[in-house]
């Protein structure tokens, strides 16, 4: 069995008085693309703010990488976003720097490389992503919503990162931009080893994509496991949600 | 960490890596990668048997080097990389994108800032029509409304005369009683040289209502007001709410531009006004303690030496500056486009160019104002 690299247990998040996650438990392994499932609003993404340091839940427990949510130094902190990266739903790339900058950035400021081999990293970086030599000059603003997130997935994947985090990664593509960024997804995991967590509701990836998959249904972790398996397990929202015929 | 050796011999080479050829140690090789790069060998041996790790950066090096020698035609020989490895470098290799490939705009030196200031006249002329179509929109806008004053936005006014206009009074009185302090300090000094300390009264007053105080009050509401209309705006511009309100037949001008031009125009005679009275209390302050001069003395001079067209001049005033400040915050707010870099540099254009315009105005309405002399 391989490592476990991050692990939710009974997490249980409040807004206010609405509460969003009701004693959550998942697991995902070393190496394995997973996915976290749901319908709008079920509160996939704020799961993954959760993992990410990005937001505060009330009770539980988050493990990621050996290190514990509350319990790590301000260097651990650090260590810990210099092995994961995360591709936000809009690309979230910086505005004030063009595209080449905003992807060289975290090897300015994390690594000494002399300045050609970072622009050779970057530009490296964004020919993996499928982003087309005119566009490295440019600025976020000049860009389509397909060439931000190729953009900010070769920002997301210049530190070489162990995890890597996307969010809604394949919504506002075309069907066929969608399913050649899914393919890109994951043949950039198998070649860099990379453990990715997916935060999604679009069929394609589910299907072709993803290892292994939880659904969060009714504030509850209501499945965790493989397509195959999901298929055998009779739930009416699982069959709903997952469009079996 | 990392050894790099090259063996150089005759027309042929031997490049010995072993160690970690990662991010972290590639700074310490490269001046040797670099000078082998440039030369020239039939044949390069590249033996990776101590190597022990390698990440992408590293294999980004390597593939680059090797391609470079290709380039040249020499036979490019690997040996003793484990397929690991190997499917990194692979991986590298498919995506090398040399830097020479992409094309970089660069600027000349010299023709640069000429280009820039072609630029720059181009944008302002670009902005001066964008202006003249917004205010003939807004003009377009104001006359439907008048057909049909059913449909003015009423609420938004109220909320924006409050906004604007009753929650800056405290910072309007704090800044318009310390003008008028100061104003009456500095007199007081040179009026008591001439025991005419009485005069303080004529002083204070009749600066503070025909000049000071509209334009202190007008200072500060462009700085809070001007700034944050531009803010708000461009925010919903950037977010789309602008092209939503659009595309359902709000007109923008109806629900943003209108009320809060109203609201400026209703708010700021009251915020004059009111900026006159605590300005004169600040004055009548200095008066007491440093001229000796009672509260009732004060009135009484200022009731006899205070013409009410002096009053009436500043509350003039006041709307003109209203107009601008809305209008010029409002404008600015369209002209956000695209990044949130935008907002930022439209509101301080805004914030500037409303004192600028409320100043100029000042001064066109007193020139008016004495050549027909009033």
């Amino acid at each position: 069995m391989s490592e476990i690299v991050i692990k939710v247990k009974d997490v249980t998040t409040k807004f206010g008085k609405h509460v969003v996650h009701d004693k959550i438990s998942i697991d995902v392994k070393e190496g394995e693309i997973y996915g976290i499932l749901g319908g709008s609003g079920s509160g996939k993404t704020t799961l993954l703010r959760e993992i990410i340091l990005l937001q505060k839940f009330q009770s539980g427990s988050i493990e990621i990488l050996g290190k514990k949510i509350g319990q790590m130094s301000y260097s651990d902190t650090i260590w810990l976003k210099k092995n994961w990266s995360v591709l936000f739903q809009f690309g979230a790339l910086y505005s004030s720097l063009n595209v080449l900058e905003n992807v060289s950035i975290p090897l300015i400021e994390y690594t000494n490389l002399p300045k050609e081999v970072i622009t050779e990293i970057a530009l490296s970086k964004l020919k993996m992503a499928g982003l087309k030599k005119e566009a490295t000059y440019l600025f976020p603003s000049e860009l389509s919503g397909g060439m931000k997130k190729r953009a900010a997935l070769a920002r997301a994947l210049v530190m070489d990162p162990k995890i890597l985090f996307l969010d809604e990664p394949t919504s506002g593509l075309d069907p066929v931009g969608a399913e050649n960024f899914d393919i890109l997804i994951k043949e950039i995991a198998t070649l860099l080893k990379l453990t990715v967590v997916i935060v999604t509701h679009d069929l394609h990836t589910i299907e072709h994509v993803l290892d292994r998959f939880c659904i969060i249904y009714d504030k509850k972790i209501l499945f965790q496991g493989t397509l195959d398996e999901a298929k055998k397990f009779k739930h009416y929202a699982i069959r709903e949600f997952l469009k079996f015929k | 960490m990392i050894n790099f050796d090259i063996i150089e011999e005759d027309k042929q080479c031997t490049i010995k890596i072993s160690g970690k050829l990662t991010k972290e140690t590639i700074r310490s090789i490269y001046p040797k990668i670099k000078r082998i790069k440039e030369k020239f060998f039939l044949i390069a041996k590249v033996d990776c048997v101590g190597l022990n790790s390698l990440d992408y950066a590293g294999a980004l090096i390597l593939a680059d080097l090797s391609a470079s020698f290709c380039e040249k035609k020499s036979s490019v020989i690997v040996i003793g990389m484990n397929p690991n490895f190997k499917r990194i470098m692979l991986f590298a290799r498919k995506n090398l994108r040399q830097k020479s490939q992409v094309v970089e705009i660069k600027e000349n030196f010299f023709v640069a800032p000429i280009i820039k200031m072609g630029k720059n006249i181009v944008d302002s002329i670009d902005s001066f029509v964008f202006f003249l179509s917004f205010l003939g929109e807004s003009s377009l806008q104001f006359f439907r409304i008048l057909l049909t004053p059913w449909k003015f936005r009423y609420k938004a006014t109220a909320v924006h005369i409050q906004k604007s206009g009753a929650l800056a009074l405290p910072i309007v009185a704090l800044t318009s009683f310390l003008v008028g302090v100061v104003i009456a300090f500095q007199s007081a000094e040179q009026l008591a040289k001439f025991g005419a300390n009485i005069f303080i009264v004529d002083m204070v007053s009749i600066s503070m209502f025909r000049e000071i105080a509209p334009l202190i009050a007008a200072i500060v509401i462009a700085g809070r007001s001007a700034s944050s209309y531009t803010a708000e705006i461009g925010t919903m511009k950037i977010t789309e709410e602008i092209d939503a309100m659009r595309s359902m037949g709000f007109e923008p001008i109806v629900f943003l531009v209108l009320p809060r031009i109203f609201a400026l125009l209703i708010a700021m005679p009251l915020i004059v006004f009111f900026a006159d009275m605590i300005g004169i209390a600040g004055g009548m302050l200095v008066a007491k303690s440093n001229l000796g001069i009672s509260y009732s003395e004060f009135i009484v001079r200022a009731r006899d030496v205070v013409a009410t067209k002096q009053v009436l001049i500043g509350l003039f005033k006041a709307p003109f500056f209203g107009l601008l400040i809305a209008t010029i915050g409002c404008f600015r707010g369209f002209q956000v486009t695209g990044s949130t870099e935008s907002i930022g540099r439209y509101t301080t254009i805004s914030v500037v160019n409303a004192i600028f315009w409320v100043i100029v105005c000042d001064a066109l309405i007193s020139v008016v104002l004495t050549e027909i002399g009033i």
